[in-house]
């Protein structure tokens, strides 16, 4: 057991965490790269591909680095840390994810090479309007005419569906069938951007017939593999708030001890630093989860991972409201401004958990477990 | 970064989860997973067993009977035995005093105590505690005089748990009452049937007597039971109470007490509400446990890790929280709480209310929980 990181693991986070503070230290930078029309930079995309962090998933074979969950957890730590609306969830984790697990081997050295050059972003579309975290796709519907395939329906939200070359959606097969994965070009959909409350872009995609070329086997259900592809993006969805909420109590702390009210900085009132000293108990006790379902990816047992993804899912989302909270009030008026990270950051924990799978969700499905086991084991 | 144990550490605990069974009777394991009151001889018997296979203080120094263990095979240790049903060795002897006289003790204070300890041939109580001293220990107005070669102790403490059982105390005394308040404080030792000590019983809220008055009027201590240097004894009891980074939170026996809690509560675990508060409590002890392992497997200087209060203050509420749950679903028959064995409700409930209202303490001793929070602002957040 070793809760620590390698020395090239720690290269790795020295080195994204660099160049995120170049583009992203200043909240005022993040503030123009939501209002632009992608909705993000761009140019630190294009430089996230050349230092390898687009292609971390993936296998050589298929144009990545191949390197292993640890590893994009900490990319995605460092993410939230600045609050970067870069879609690495959306494109790299969850749609690239998708390909990854259902996509033939030239479908993959496909998509996948040019996702990790940072030539395409892909988005993926598994959500139908008033759709809560299902596996199984209702919104989109498959229709089949000799080899040709074409999808109607609609999914929305699609996070970074705006930007998207391609996008990687799940769809009913014909004759219930179950649920296939197709990938579908940006020209054949006709997609209405729009701004989630944190600001980062996603979409509403509405698919009209839209010519569309299924992922592996055509006409196979892959729930299955959907399954698990959304419970991995939720562990790496965690990693992402762990880093939102570490920036959050750090900017508190330091405003606490800075901030002058009757004279006296505010950390001379205990109602407050007691406050702070409770974030950080959750904080922690969070962070060890993030730690803890991360390495559980690499024994590759399905069912663990979707276990420790509700466990993650739920711990996150409850230290998420409280440290988000608390990170505003105990700043008070300027935590509500949007020229200041830490509301902001808020936003963005909200927006990952409503994404991903929020603390409801998460603890129906642990609660419908509960006398399925007789302790959890943590090893 | 690694989940799984390595092969060794997978063997200890393995050889752990064996000894335990093995070791310590079926009957003292139950009393302690059906979360009833444990008599002095089957904590005595539990402590000997274990330390006769090395296993009652293997924190301590090798010499003394301690073990080369990582922290990481310490965790495993205290998991296991809490796992089992094994009574944890008693703090006063195996966490407090035993450590403070490997560190601060004399050659013969060592060699005259350290062993008994270890096997509780003698039963060591706790008197740091005073009627006007609790959070600010240094307060404390017990006082040693030197008369001759010997010591001469006159004031009252008190909540010293177990204390009807203690052969000897280990007290925080004003030997000079001139400095400044942590300055002028000692550590002397005391026999407890030495004439002038006195121990009254205080009933609890739970109708038990878990915790005693002790009061020491004119009571002569030879000189040489004073440990360290005269003033040194604010030093030592800090090192004392900071001593402990594994076995700060109960997180095993959290975990078997809502397992057995499970396990009993029959057709109420079919109600969603029941079921949710389960999964929850079941979800922020896998956050404690592995916060645990985190602070095991990370600390190796052997200074006290400052994550530490998170896991007690956690770690206490989770332990409330759980017998909360109890009580909850205990109902009306949680109010035949001192009714006798005759009683058709059942022991577990009946055991709720005195439950709940017992593990109030928990947020308050060892450093209450607002202690915690002044530790974690302080120390760790810098505020």
């Amino acid at each position: 057991m070793d809760f620590t990181y390698d020395d090239e693991q720690q290269a790795l986070r020295e080195a994204v965490r660099g160049l995120l503070k170049d583009a992203y230290g200043d909240h005022e930078a993040r503030r123009q790269a939501v209002a632009s029309d992608d909705g993000f930079d761009r140019a630190l995309w294009g430089r996230l591909a050349e230092m390898g962090v687009l292609g971390l998933p993936f296998s050589e074979d298929d144009g990545g680095v191949g390197a292993g969950p640890v590893e994009i957890g900490i990319v995605c730590q460092e993410l939230g840390r600045v609050l970067a609306p870069e879609p690495y969830l959306a494109s790299v984790v969850h749609a690239g994810g998708l390909v990854a697990a259902v996509g033939t081997t030239e479908q993959k050295a496909d998509l996948l090479g040019r996702l990790s050059a940072g030539e395409i972003v892909l988005a993926a579309a598994d959500t139908s309007p008033g759709g809560r975290w299902a596996s199984r796709a209702d919104g989109v519907r498959a229709s089949v005419d000799g080899d040709a395939w074409t999808l109607d329906g609609v999914a929305d939200p699609v996070v970074g569906g705006e930007a998207a070359d391609y996008v990687v959606v799940t769809a009913a097969l014909p004759d219930e069938g179950g649920t296939g994965v197709f990938v579908v070009s940006a020209d054949a959909v006709t997609r209405t951007g729009y701004a989630a409350a944190d600001l980062t872009r996603a979409a509403s995609v509405t698919f009209d017939g839209s010519a569309a070329t299924p992922l592996g086997e055509p006409g196979r259900d892959l729930s299955e593999s959907i399954a698990t592809i959304s419970d991995l993006t939720r562990i790496m969805g965690a990693n992402q708030a762990l880093g939102v909420m570490q920036s959050q109590v750090r900017a508190t702390t330091d405003y606490l001890k800075s901030r002058k009210q009757f004279g006296v900085t505010l950390n001379t009132f205990q109602a407050l630093t007691f406050r702070a000293a409770d974030m950080y108990v959750e904080l922690e006790l969070a962070h060890s989860m993030v730690e803890w379902a991360t390495m559980t990816i690499a024994g590759g047992d399905r069912e663990v991972v979707a276990d420790a993804a509700d466990r993650v899912g739920l711990a996150i989302a409850r230290a998420g409201r409280h440290i988000g909270q608390e990170a505003i009030q105990l700043h008070g008026g300027i935590g509500m401004t949007a020229e200041y990270a830490v509301g902001v950051g808020t936003a963005h924990l909200e927006v990952l958990d409503q994404w991903l799978g929020n603390a409801h969700h998460h603890l129906t499905r642990l609660a419908s477990r509960v006398t399925d086991h007789e302790l959890v084991e943590a090893v | 970064m690694q989940l799984e144990l390595s092969p060794a550490d997978a063997e200890f605990r393995d050889r752990m989860r064996e000894a335990f069974q093995r070791l310590v009777p079926q009957e003292i394991r139950d009393t302690v997973l059906e979360g009833r009151h444990l008599t002095r001889d089957q904590i005595v018997e539990s402590q000997r067993a274990l330390n006769a296979e090395g296993l009652a203080v293997p924190h301590w120094p090798a010499e003394w009977g301690g073990q080369d263990w990582t922290d990481l095979q310490r965790h495993l240790w205290h998991e296991e035995m809490q796992r089992a049903g094994v009574p944890i060795p008693l703090a006063f002897n195996a966490s407090m005093i035993g450590p403070v006289l490997a560190q601060f003790g004399t050659e013969e204070q060592k060699k005259r105590f350290l062993p008994d300890t270890a096997n509780l041939d003698i039963w060591w109580s706790q008197g740091f505690s005073e009627p006007d001293a609790g959070s600010d220990l240094a307060s404390l107005r017990t006082t040693a005089v030197r008369d001759g070669d010997d010591w001469v102790v006159n004031g009252q403490k008190t909540w010293t748990t177990l204390g009807q059982y203690g052969d000897w105390i280990f007290t925080l005394v004003r030997t000079d009452p001139e400095v400044k308040k942590q300055a002028g404080i000692s550590m002397l030792l005391i026999d407890m049937t030495t004439p002038g000590v006195e121990v009254r019983p205080i009933e609890l809220i739970d109708g038990g007597h878990e915790v005693n008055e002790v009061w020491f009027s004119d009571v002569r201590v030879p000189g040489d039971l004073l440990v360290g240097e005269p003033g040194e004894g604010w030093t030592i009891a800090k090192f004392l109470l900071g001593n402990e980074r594994v076995g700060v939170a109960p997180v095993g026996a959290t975990k078997r007490a809502l397992a057995t809690l499970k396990a009993t509560a029959g057709d109420l675990m079919d109600d969603p509400l029941v079921r949710a508060r389960v999964a929850e409590l079941e979800n922020d002890l896998l956050a404690l446990e592995l916060t645990a392992l985190r602070v095991a497997a990370h600390s190796s200087d052997g200074a006290p890790h400052p994550a530490s209060s998170v896991l007690k203050l956690k770690g206490t509420v989770l332990q409330q929280a759980v017998s909360e749950l109890a009580l909850d679903l205990a109902g009306p028959a949680s109010l035949a709480a001192r009714a006798d064995d005759e009683s058709p409700q059942e022991g577990w409930a009946r055991r709720s209310a005195p439950t709940y209202l017992n593990l109030r303490k928990a947020s308050i001793y060892g450093g209450s929980n607002e202690i915690q929070r002044q530790i974690i602002s302080r120390t760790i957040l810098g505020l």
